[in-house]
């Protein structure tokens, strides 16, 4: 299994928490994309400086090799995925009650 | 220096995110409970995928730029700072847009 498979997987998972699991639906909402646009430029700076300066060495076999900013595309797909998942936790747990 | 290259970045991930709590008053982490019923199960579940892609070889840590301690299950001491802080950041925000947009609907409204 690559680690491009790995990251669609998990992509998957977290789309289908969020939308059926849950039912959350951040997906949708503008409150969760004006935050990801904010979380993406951190992710670019910060994962970017730390693959630029190779703290991370990739397999080139199990990446597709389309890097943005020296990042390999799928480190933002698990990015995106973790980002949605614990918001959606955290929205979930809110509206089952656990407000504190 | 070189081995501080990952924690200097959660650091700064730590730092640039925490802040909201401070200044923009979204009191998440007043919310403490909420908080660790939500990074736990999450940080728990991708640490476990983070594992597996490991053992497959398809990527690795540079030794020489992570803390030169004993690895905790195969992982540096930073990567599992990446799944507190990480998931931490990604709530300062929501509620952050929340605090900012106050029409703007999360879902856990009452």
């Amino acid at each position: 299994m690559s680690y491009t498979f790995m990251t669609l997987l998990v992509l998957a998972v977290a789309i289908l928490w969020d939308l059926v699991i849950v039912r959350t639906r951040l997906i949708g909402r503008r409150v969760f994309w004006a935050g990801y646009v904010i979380i993406f430029a951190f992710q670019l700076l910060i994962n970017g400086w730390l693959t630029c300066n190779n703290v991370f060495l990739y397999d080139e076999s199990a990446i597709l090799g389309v890097r943005v900013f020296y990042e390999p595309v799928e480190d933002l797909v698990f990015g995106f995925s973790l980002v949605l998942t614990v918001q959606s936790m955290w929205v979930f747990l809110g509206r089952r009650g656990i407000r504190n | 220096m070189k081995h501080y290259t990952y924690l200097a970045a959660m650091g700064f991930t730590l730092i640039g995110s925490i802040w909201l709590e401070v200044f923009l008053k979204v009191s998440v982490l007043k919310r403490i409970r909420r908080v660790l019923l939500t990074i736990l199960p999450v940080g728990i579940a991708f640490v476990l995928w983070d594992r597996f892609a490991i053992t497959q070889g398809h990527w690795r840590f540079d030794n020489a730029q992570v803390l030169p301690l004993n690895r905790i299950g195969g992982l540096p001491l930073e990567e599992y700072l990446f799944f507190i802080f990480v998931p931490l950041a990604a709530i300062l925000t929501i509620e952050a847009v929340r605090k900012v947009n106050t029409h703007w609907k999360v879902g856990d409204e009452r």
